[in-house]
């Protein structure tokens, strides 16, 4: 199945690995992801507390373009972007004189025929296929963290139950994974305060690791570049916060796929976490694949 | 010739300001016909009815159009003018110049020329109109009530001592409804089930009222003074007549694991039953779903300690046929189950309850005998906290409204805890504090002051358990404004109130009118409380919308009321609106030729069959009748008949197509 592909920023950047991984996962899915051309940033946070037909304008335009390349889907992997090109798409389909006076602004027409859809959406949908080519299933506990804007708001969202999403928990069940029943799954992370506010992040995504850790899961799964960088890459302050150290590693969701489906660790970006992607001996490691180069 | 008297009122400013009145009725007097033409800033009011009414007798008018609202608002104020003057009513037409012209449109000189075009539209039907009679229908002076909750007995006792029958069908083996599972009642917390049963005797005892239980409504024919209900008598399993209600079936059932609806799935019955040790009729019914015997085909265990013979495992559902004349509906509410809410577990914690569980936890005839003790482990909980607003006043949840009587329940299960365990920790997570009516406000600041229970301002996003606590994750919004979080033992959501599962099916089957939160529709929401669109229909209690106990026996006795009023006449006058099938001399007889599409397209079956019969008692002709007790006035039947045999009273078609050629 062929579908348009907006990497975003983040994939090109400090999420490299959820790129490599959902690139390397997907022809064993038969997924074929084609980039749009000429991508731009949408905008995330700072356009739209700043600037609303900005932030329109850029999301607007990446989904121009993939509208143009005859995309029927966009599969946008990054919360952030997703829910800014999901309500794009609403908000130019709902109101007729928006959507003129944004194309206009970005010079190229959009009628809203390319649909946006997140990682989980198709990961969701391909998990009969997960199953059935599982080679070494992850047998192993996992808590699922759905972060903010995977699930909400719920009317931009596929979510069937966005205070208690389930999604996740289907795709790690189809690759062999025990999805946890957890307390933290949809709250924030702290977010962008990575940056500015690092204690509050220390916090805020310390209670998410603590809980995980200590209802036993030996892995986090996320599907959101920067939920994955505040609970890996600021780690040593949510440990330093909490006075406790946790050897609890983060998988991009498509990673732990992969894993299940015999791909190198190497292929899937393991070795650029953080948090080193280390198991205890149990059911079974992740694969012990040849190393590359 | 056709003298017409034409009459534009102002309607103060409401047309007055938007159309030119004056203009209209001068145009009014240039129509062929029309031989008088006034306006007037009233027409309505006393000196507005004297100028028809003097009209009629001086220019000896021959038909009426009164240029003003809506007929629905005033038409029958202006027939009984033109009636009081001695003309027809039915000579009487109202052109709506409010509704359908000044409230939709600018002042424009076109709006004065579409009034002008609705008062010569209504001109020329009314040099058409026939006097017409009203129609009198008899009245059944038995009235069916369903539900058998506090509403319902309300309303049965009130119908019942007023002298006429009344049929009083409840779907469960009991009557007493939620109210009966209640512990204590706000604001004045004395005991539910002392004040109900008292009634429910009343109602078993009442020589006017039949009781049928287990029961539920198969059909509603007919109309008002005139319906006709089926009744499904669901199979108890034992012989009423015989069953003396001693019990020892219920003690020797082998089946004891049966969650107990009762008490709202806190504990547990057999699979022969009574709800409860109380219950009316107190005669068991047989859970044929959970019972050994119909499940495996052994152990009528029952039969063989039953000391009377009274069970009978082959009894079928029976189908009771009731001329009623009027039905009181008060079919009740349910409430949301925890596993509603995903945010509070989603039903998987044992310790999250519902209200109605509370109830029954506080209540002496409960599954903890009205000790306060947690389903998960019995313990008696040290912290429990309340949350009102559990899903009401929540367009995220699908249900905007409010279930109003959360605040006040919530403040008395905070009470109620306090009272019983001394040493226990209350809190309450709240949105606002409703607690209008008489003490009740009282009543909360009672349990804020003397109780000393903590109300939080603010809502929970989550509960979780860890290490045997719920965690009950909040915001205090006042003050600080802070994240609240409150290791609890017990939490008790205060669940929204909706109405019956099968509520919609109801209201299709009976053809009343219902909202999209399937809350049975009254017929104005001020003025016509108890009443339903329908004719003959009326309504009571939480079906309609959600409301404590002394606003549901103030609206059941209101509806009673009505039926009374109702049953007070022996006739019933209905207008004439109903279609004829014409009749013309022999040998034709009738220009009806006996196909009978008008049978099958008829949605009331007022279709009849007559025979046309010569003086020896031979068969000349079958033609159709209407028959005019039964016919709604739909004009369905006319659209359909091929030979245009069939015509309705006032609005014939020589009357339609001729406003339709004024156009």
């Amino acid at each position: 199945m062929k579908l348009g592909y907006f990497p975003g920023c983040s994939l090109e950047s400090s999420a490299r690995e959820y790129n490599e991984s959902l690139q390397a996962v997907a022809p064993l899915l038969d997924l074929e992801l084609c980039e749009v051309p000429d991508w731009n940033c949408c905008g995330a946070t700072a356009a739209h507390s700043l600037n609303h037909k900005l932030a329109l304008a850029l999301p607007a335009r990446t989904l121009a373009l993939a509208e143009r390349a005859g995309f029927d889907e966009l599969l946008v992997p990054c919360s952030a972007c997703y829910s800014r090109l999901a309500a794009t798409r609403r908000d130019l389909l709902a109101n007729e004189a928006l959507r003129q006076e944004i194309t206009s602004i970005i010079e190229l027409d959009y009628v809203g025929s390319t649909k946006v859809v997140s990682v989980v959406d198709v990961l969701g949908r391909a998990a009969p296929t997960i199953r059935a080519k599982a080679s070494v299933p992850f047998l192993r506990k996992v808590a699922c963290y759905y972060g903010c804007y995977l699930t909400r708001p719920a009317s931009l969202t596929t979510c069937a139950r966005p205070e208690d999403p389930q999604e996740m928990e289907a795709i790690v069940a189809s690759a062999g994974a025990t999805p946890l029943d957890w307390a933290f799954k949809i709250d924030c992370c702290g977010a962008a305060l990575s940056v500015s506010r690092t204690a509050t992040v220390a916090e805020l995504a310390g209670r998410i690791v603590a809980d995980a850790a200590e209802r036993g899961a030996e892995a986090l799964v996320v599907a959101c570049p920067l939920c994955h960088t505040n609970l890996d890459l600021r780690r040593p302050a949510i440990e330093r916060h909490r006075g406790v150290s946790y050897a609890l590693p983060v998988l991009y969701i498509t990673q732990l796929v992969g894993l299940a489906l015999g791909l190198s660790e190497r292929a899937l970006g393991l070795h650029r976490h953080h948090v080193p992607v280390r198991f205890a001996p149990g059911a079974a490691a992740p694969a012990a694949a040849p190393k590359e180069n | 010739m056709p003298r017409i008297g034409v009459f534009i009122c102002h309607c103060g400013e409401n047309i007055g300001a938007t159309v030119d009145a004056a203009a209209v009725a001068k145009a009014a007097g240039e129509l062929p016909g029309v031989v008088h033409a006034v306006d007037y800033k009233y027409m309505c009011s006393d000196p507005g009815q004297n100028l028809i009414k003097e009209a009629i007798r001086e220019k000896k008018l021959t038909g009426v159009v009164v240029g003003a609202c809506s007929p629905r608002m005033h038409e029958p104020t202006f027939r009984r003018a033109c009636a009081e003057a001695g003309l027809n009513a039915f000579l009487c037409e109202m052109a709506n110049l409010r509704e359908h012209c000044s409230w939709v449109h600018e002042k424009l000189p076109e709006t004065t020329e579409k009034a002008i075009d609705l008062v010569r539209v209504m001109v020329e039907k009314v040099k058409r109109n026939r006097p017409l009679f009203p129609i009198n229908v008899p009245i059944t002076k038995t009235a069916l009530v369903l539900g058998g909750g506090i509403a319902g007995i309300q309303a049965a006792l009130d119908i019942a001592n007023a002298g006429h029958p009344v049929v009083l069908v409840e779907r469960e083996a009991s009557i007493g409804g939620h109210m009966a599972q209640l512990s204590e009642t706000f604001p004045t917390l004395d005991c539910s089930q002392c004040i109900l049963t008292p009634r429910m005797v009343e109602v078993a005892q009442h020589p006017n009222i039949r009781l049928y239980t287990y029961s539920e409504l198969e059909s509603l024919e007919g109309f008002i003074g005139n319906f006709k209900a089926v009744i499904r008598k669901k199979a108890r399993g034992i012989d009423e007549a015989t069953c003396t209600g001693c019990g020892a079936c219920i003690q020797k059932c082998p089946t004891k694991k049966i969650p107990s609806e009762f008490n709202a799935h806190l504990g547990h019955r057999t699979a022969i039953y009574v709800p409860f040790p109380q219950a009316v009729p107190n005669k068991p019914v047989i859970d044929r779903a959970h019972c050994t015997y119909y499940r495996t085909g052994k152990c009528k265990l029952c039969e063989r300690v039953c000391p009377t013979k009274a069970l009978r495992y082959d009894q079928e559902d029976l189908l009771v046929e009731v001329a009623v004349g009027a039905v009181v509906v008060a079919t009740g509410y349910e409430v949301k189950g925890t596993d509603f809410f995903p945010e509070y577990g989603y039903g998987r914690y044992k310790d999250v309850i519902t209200g109605l569980q509370f109830e029954r936890l506080a209540s002496a005839s409960g599954p903890t005998l009205g000790a306060i003790r947690r389903p998960s482990d019995g313990q008696v909980p040290e912290t429990v906290v309340f949350i009102a607003c559990a899903g009401s006043r929540d367009p995220a949840k699908g249900l905007h409204y409010c279930s109003k009587i959360c605040c006040m329940y919530t403040a008395k299960h905070a009470m109620l805890y306090k009272h019983k365990v001394h040493h226990g920790r209350p809190y309450v997570f709240y949105m606002d504090i409703r607690a209008g009516g008489k003490m009740y406000e009282e009543f909360v600041r009672r349990a804020i002051e003397e109780d000393q229970v903590s109300y939080i301002r603010g809502r929970v996003s989550r509960i979780y358990e860890k290490n045997g606590k719920l965690i009950v994750k909040g915001v205090d919004t006042l003050l600080n404004s802070r994240p609240v979080e409150i290791a609890a033992d017990l939490v008790v959501l205060a669940t929204a109130m909706v109405p019956q599962p099968d509520a919609e099916a109801l209201a299709q089957k009976m053809k009343i009118s219902y909202d999209g939160d399937r809350f049975l529709n009254e017929a104005h929401p001020k003025l016509r409380p108890v009443e339903m669109n329908t004719a003959g229909i009326f309504v009571a209690g939480a079906c309609q919308a959600p409301k404590d106990i002394p606003e549901t026996v103030a609206q059941a006795s209101g509806a009673a009321s009505k039926v009374i009023g109702l049953f007070s006449k022996d006739e019933l006058s209905r207008e004439p609106v109903v279609a004829v099938v014409n009749r013309t001399a022999p040998p034709l007889f009738s220009t009806c030729v006996g196909c009978f599409l008008c049978e099958t397209a008829c949605p009331y079956q007022a279709i009849e069959r007559e025979e046309i019969k010569d003086r020896n008692g031979n068969v000349l002709k079958t033609v159709a009748r209407v028959n005019q007790g039964v016919c709604q006035g739909c004009g369905t039947c006319v659209a359909l008949c091929r030979s245009k045999s069939i015509d309705l009273q006032g609005f014939t078609n020589e009357q339609v197509f001729a406003e339709l050629v004024a156009l």
